[in-house]
């Protein structure tokens, strides 16, 4: 511990690859140079950093992005007041299933091209061949029922087709279980963020057919949740924890910078698996099974596209999905909370001194970007997406209402 | 109304923790106690037993499974909430620095449970402190047996008495502002790789 250090940080963090910017910050001296010491401490559960945030062991931790949300919601037992200053990336995720579904998939036309449309379509055609005869319905496995992974999964089921509350059964799975589950047969498929994907095409028990970055590009998935009652008290501690983690990502994005990286998320303290494991998130060229593989594009972004950013419309479209799935009622006072919950005006204070490039609103119209796109900010040269939903449909904040309606239909209809 | 018995389930993958908490609930008079390690299957196991307070240590990697098996799932009749009362803070906290985490399903009365979950924490302390123990122990055990080599190393290549040896390995200690263990080890390692080996 230095003892010189200014602020004294305490965060919690699953031992996931897109923790790696905290860890960075920590490992790589980004936060000492910023005055603070940072102590991270690994995690089991996702619901120990809740209740460790709630009863202040944590001041922050590596979240799933609708967390906070849910925290505030009052959907978890025990949760305190959660904000949310900064994003720890875009895409990461991947669907895998069994070989047994992938050949069932591929008797409907399914390639391996990781299009979640054509794969949808395969999918569905199976489960109704699978209804048809009496089977069981398929079971797939997310890590938290408040996750990015559940909604994205359940969006690009329910957009094929598919209803993910009947036609299929999901159930929840630690991320490091995932493989072996589906292995055993006691799940058919899973998403999850890497490298718990490559880790069954390695096996050989599993195929990739279709990544978060194709189901909707530009994704966000975890944040950095920090206990509001810390923040209100200790502003100059978080800002400077901020910019801290604004460096860090910036050196994590650097391909130059990806071997260390690999290096340090390998070590027992962090993920404690082989630098290689981890090099597919990094390339973002994966193995899909069978041979096959892919380099998708933005596959994992841990800086560009101004992926730290926490955007008003990120938390809403998340709060969309809560309500769609029956997780939270749609009032005027959970939208407010949910508008309340992620803080683009603490990212912008804490980055201002930087002279960044720094996105000049609070929420975008998502999926509205067909190209990579200059957007208008302080600073010089920010480009945002292409952020396309797979089913090219628009996610506009201001309309959220017509949104939820609209989206509610699709249900009754699949 | 007549009070029935409660069902306590523990969950535990650490199988001598979750007999200290066995032991210990059942000399409370709890009869009605399942001890659980492994969550393979457990929804099935949950709908047999009912239980009405759910013992999870904080370590087990499932536990957002738990929660939302207890949150949504049929197997469990009435909605469970963690701890008794948000209200009671200290106990809260207690609790989570135990390492202990309690559910009890909806409706249960503050007193019939606070008890149950003031045992699991105190027990779970006491286990901690045993494990720490033992493992001080351990390498108290460890140290003496890498001086005792270093001593035999110093003692052949120097021609040392036995107490000339570990004194020499005190002083380097003293001056290095390091533990004897620590010298010791590095000139066990250090003759490791200088010397003829040793095991041969």
């Amino acid at each position: 511990m230095s003892m010189g250090a200014e602020h004294q940080i305490t965060a919690g963090f699953m031992p996931l690859f897109d923790s790696a910017v905290l860890v960075a910050a920590s490992e790589l001296g980004f936060a000492a140079r910023e005055g603070i010491d940072l102590t991270l401490h690994r995690e089991t559960s996702w619901a120990n950093i809740r209740d460790r945030i709630a009863i202040g062991h944590f001041h922050l931790a590596h979240m799933l992005g609708p967390m906070p949300l849910a925290c505030n919601l009052g959907l978890t037992p025990l949760a305190s007041e959660t904000i949310v200053p900064f994003s720890l990336g875009l895409g990461g995720n991947c669907v895998t299933i069994s070989n047994a579904v992938w050949a069932g998939m591929a008797a409907h036309g399914a390639a391996p091209d990781l299009d979640p449309a054509r794969a949808g379509a395969a999918l569905g055609a199976l489960i109704r061949e699978r209804a048809a005869a009496g089977h069981d319905p398929l079971r797939f496995a997310v890590v938290h029922p408040h996750s990015g992974h559940n909604y994205e999964l359940r969006y690009w089921l329910a957009a094929c087709g598919i209803d993910p509350t009947r036609q299929i059964e999901i159930v929840i799975v630690p991320p490091p279980f995932m493989a072996d589950a589906l292995a055993t047969g006691r799940i058919d498929g899973y998403c999850v963020g890497e490298p718990w994907n490559s880790a069954s095409v390695a096996a050989g028990t599993g195929h990739i057919v279709t990544v978060k970055a194709q189901i909707w590009r530009n994704s966000p998935e975890k944040v950095i949740g920090v206990r509001k009652a810390w923040a209100d008290e200790n502003p100059e501690a978080l800002a400077a924890l901020l910019r801290a983690l604004h460096h860090s990502a910036r050196w994590c994005q650097d391909p130059a910078n990806h071997g260390e990286l690999a290096a340090v998320m390998s070590q027992p303290g962090f993920l404690g698996l082989p630098p290689a494991v981890q090099m597919p998130i990094l390339t973002g060229h994966l193995q899909l099974g069978d041979g096959a593989e892919r380099t998708i594009d933005d596959f994992f972004l841990p800086f560009d596209k101004a992926a730290n950013f926490p955007w008003k419309s990120h938390a809403l479209w998340f709060y969309t999905q809560m309500v769609r799935w029956g997780h939270v009622a749609h009032t005027p006072e959970n939208l407010a909370i949910a508008r309340d919950c992620y803080r683009p005006d603490l990212y912008r204070s804490a980055l201002k001194p930087l002279g960044v490039a720094l996105p000049g609103a609070n929420s975008k119209v998502e999926g509205a970007l067909r190209v990579a796109t200059a957007v208008g900010a302080t600073g010089a040269g920010l480009m945002l997406g292409p952020d396309g939903f797979f089913d090219g449909q628009i996610f506009d904040p201001d309309e959220i209402d017509a949104y939820i309606a609209g989206q509610k239909s699709a249900r009754a209809d699949a | 109304m007549v009070r029935t018995a409660l069902a306590v389930l523990v969950i535990d993958e650490n199988r001598i923790r979750a007999a200290i908490i066995e032991a210990g609930l059942r000399e409370a008079g709890h009869e009605r106690v399942t001890v659980i390690h492994d969550v393979t299957g457990i929804a099935r196991r949950i709908a047999e037993i009912e239980p009405d307070v759910i013992v999870i240590d904080l370590e087990n990697p499932n536990r957002d499974m738990l929660e939302n098996m207890f949150q949504l799932s049929r197997a469990v009749k009435r909605p469970i909430a963690m701890f008794v009362d948000r209200s009671d803070q200290a106990s809260i906290e207690a609790a989570v620095d135990a390492g202990v985490s309690a559910y009890v399903v909806d409706g249960l009365r503050q007193e019939r449970v606070k008890p149950i979950l003031d045992m699991a924490v105190s027990r779970f302390n006491a286990f901690s402190r045993m494990a720490r123990e033992l493992e001080e122990a351990r390498n108290e055990l460890e140290s003496r047996k890498v001086i005792d080599r270093a001593k035999g190393i110093l003692m052949k290549s120097r021609g040392l008495s036995e107490e000339a040896a570990y004194t020499l390995l005190r002083k380097t200690a003293m001056n290095q502002n390091r533990k004897i263990s620590d010298i010791a080890q590095s000139l066990v390692t250090a003759a490791g790789l200088l010397g003829p080996a040793e095991d041969e």
